[in-house]
């Protein structure tokens, strides 16, 4: 994202390869309205049969609160221990060479082709107690699937290229000399990674960790066959949206996902309006 | 919205040509909307009406099926796809299809015997081999030292029926203590360890994951994975009291019309009420009613005391109001 920004404006401004910015920016919108807005337009129409009151009754059902605080606390940890691993690995996949390295780089997609169903059953599978990874757990008397832990693990594992993928681009625009002179200058490593690397890093770590949270919490195949959707324990707000479409209650389903959809909005538009204020800050401009 | 209808028929039209590719010289096709694990069952019957229809009229048919969880499969024919009939594992399914978009008549349940519903189940209990908790009744389910495996009664019509069973064992045991039922429906509640989506899904995680003493789902099922997984030594344990699980059919009048299939729609369900068709359906480990085919297979299915949904909640309609509703008893019972 910060990459797209970057190259854009170190263009000049007065030629551009794609002609007709009324064409490109009409197309644009069309698609932006049928692809984005219409089917949101659609959600605020299923809950426009509510009054206000229905409407917060629904969204306020004890049962779907105790949704919301497990999949905002679940997604919270997916999205944070992605951040320190995907970092982690972008910085491997960029600044070293050794053998495999574009099999793992493309293994790093995975997530995203995999169904999620296939990744849920998978991790329930390896986590059980009976499993490859759950039996050593189990020893170790931590249980993961059927508990809140095994939904961090399937979300952790849905999102993880997010910020594998938003890292690596800025990582490899960054110039291997930046830390030289850094180190020329006298700054320890731990100076040089927090005083040089890590401020060009930092609106892309946040932009991959934001996406992270919010497909996170949005997040339904993967997790309901680790959560164990106990109520009030382990139950997500997607199975809440579930159980109200099992209900043929369109209204009720469309309210609770307006909730999380809010909240993915604002989070996003947040990230966005920051890293616009950082980057200004970095550049100068 | 309108587009969405569009895409989803299309979606689902896409997805019977497919299975439909095979038979292109039949003289009449037939859609058939199923439950999710009649697959096999009605492979199998499809066959034998084939054959059947040839015999008393000389045309070739071709039944094409298409299966899903039975809610999911009421909103597909509501949403446009063009089913001739339904055969489903829960009535309120087939009542939405009269509800929502009076695609049959409100009555459709008196259009063939038994209430529409030419076999039944109930909800049996498989255990671990030997069955080392002694696992024999509903009281034993909330025991404390007993998990218990079923999908949600949320989301799954196999979870509303254990649930039920259990209420109305209760409602049995404590007759007027409205309390006391309740105690123990919330102990029995407890006791679950894992709430799956569905029924397939509850059956994984009892048998791969090794979780839970029993897994409750309907006696058809806990027979096919005996079957399946032999090596295990899963047993059978059928309580002495549990709930009657209708599988109703119906004719969608208002589609099979339009298709030109009244006649062969109706006669496609009538004839699951024949002698081979109930032996067939037997074959499968589904209770019939024909009592020449109820003796040949007395000894795989044990009497027991079957509880109707009149018994325990008056209708369906106000089992789902008051017990199954957003805030209704099961909720009240699952609240901490």
């Amino acid at each position: 994202m910060s990459l797209a920004i970057t190259s854009a404006i170190s263009l000049n401004p007065g030629k551009r390869v794609l002609p007709g910015f009324a064409l490109s920016l009409g197309i644009s919108l069309l698609f932006i309205s049928l692809i984005l807005l219409l089917p949101i337009t659609g959600l605020v129409v299923q809950t426009a049969g509510m009054s206000w009151q229905e409407y917060w009754a629904v969204i306020s059902d004890p049962r779907v609160v105790a949704s919301y605080r497990v999949t905002l606390w679940a997604a919270a940890f997916a999205s944070l221990f992605n951040g320190l691993v995907g970092l982690l690995l972008a910085w491997v996949l960029v600044r070293y060479e050794f053998p495999g390295k574009r099999i793992v780089d493309a293994l790093m997609d995975l997530p995203f082709a995999l169904p999620t169903a296939v990744a849920g059953i998978t991790l329930s599978a390896l986590f059980a107690e009976n499993g490859w990874y759950g039996s050593i757990l189990a020893e170790v008397g931590v249980k993961v699937s059927y508990t809140p832990l095994g939904i961090i693990v399937a979300m952790s594992f849905t999102s993880l290229p997010f910020v594998v993928r938003t890292v690596q681009p800025v990582l490899e625009d960054l110039a291997a000399e930046d830390e030289e002179a850094g180190i020329s200058m006298g700054g320890s490593d731990m100076t040089v990674f927090r005083r040089v690397v890590f401020p060009s890093l930092w609106p892309a770590l946040m932009t991959g960790i934001a996406l992270s949270f919010t497909r996170s919490l949005g997040e339904f195949g993967a997790v309901i066959f680790i959560a164990g959707n106990m109520p009030y324990v382990s139950e997500i707000t997607s199975l809440m949206i579930f159980i109200r479409l099992q209900e043929f209650d369109y209204a009720a389903a469309s309210a609770i996902a307006s909730v999380v959809l809010l909240a993915s909005l604002l989070l996003l538009f947040a990230i966005n309006l920051w890293q616009a204020h950082y980057l200004r800050r970095i550049h100068g401009r | 919205m309108k587009l969405a209808k569009q895409v989803k028929t299309l979606a689902a039209a896409l997805a019977l040509g497919f299975s439909a590719a095979q038979a292109q010289a039949a003289d009449q096709s037939l859609l058939n909307s199923s439950y999710d694990i009649a697959r096999e069952l009605f492979a199998s019957y499809n066959e034998h009406f084939a054959d059947y229809w040839k015999n008393k009229t000389g045309q070739t048919v071709e039944i094409r099926q298409s299966h899903g969880g039975s809610s999911r499969q009421a909103q597909a024919i509501i949403q446009g796809l063009r089913a001739d009939v339904v055969t489903y594992n829960q009535v309120t399914d087939v009542d939405v299809l009269h509800e929502r978009g009076n695609l049959l008549p409100a009555d459709w349940r008196e259009q063939l015997p038994n209430a529409s519903s030419p076999y039944y189940s109930t909800m049996a209990y498989l255990v671990r081999k030997g069955n080392p908790k002694n696992i024999q009744n509903w009281d034993d389910l909330a025991r404390e030292d007993v998990s218990s495996v079923f999908p949600n009664p949320k989301t799954s019509g196999n979870g509303r029926y254990t649930y039920l069973a259990a209420y109305g064992y209760a409602q049995q045991v404590f007759g007027d203590d409205q309390a006391a039922i309740d105690a123990f429906v919330r102990t029995f509640l407890n006791r679950v360890a894992v709430f799956d989506t569905g029924g397939r899904g509850a059956t994984t995680t009892f048998v791969e994951r090794g979780i839970g003493d029993v897994l409750l789902t309907f006696e058809s099922e806990v027979n096919n994975i005996i079957a399946e997984y032999p090596d295990h030594g899963f047993e059978v344990v059928v309580p002495k009291v549990s709930f009657l699980a209708e599988f109703p059919v119906a004719v969608v009048e208002r589609h099979a019309e339009r298709n030109g299939n009244l006649e062969l729609a109706r006669a496609y369900l009538e004839e699951l009420y024949s002698e081979d068709a109930q032996r067939l359906l037997a074959g499968f480990n589904y209770r019939v009613h024909n009592e020449t085919v109820q003796a040949e297979f007395a000894d795989q299915f044990p009497p027991l005391e079957l509880l109707t949904i009149e018994q325990i909640a008056g209708s369906w309609e106000s089992a789902m109001t008051e017990h199954f509703a957003n805030g209704g008893k099961l909720d009240q019972l699952q609240r901490r």
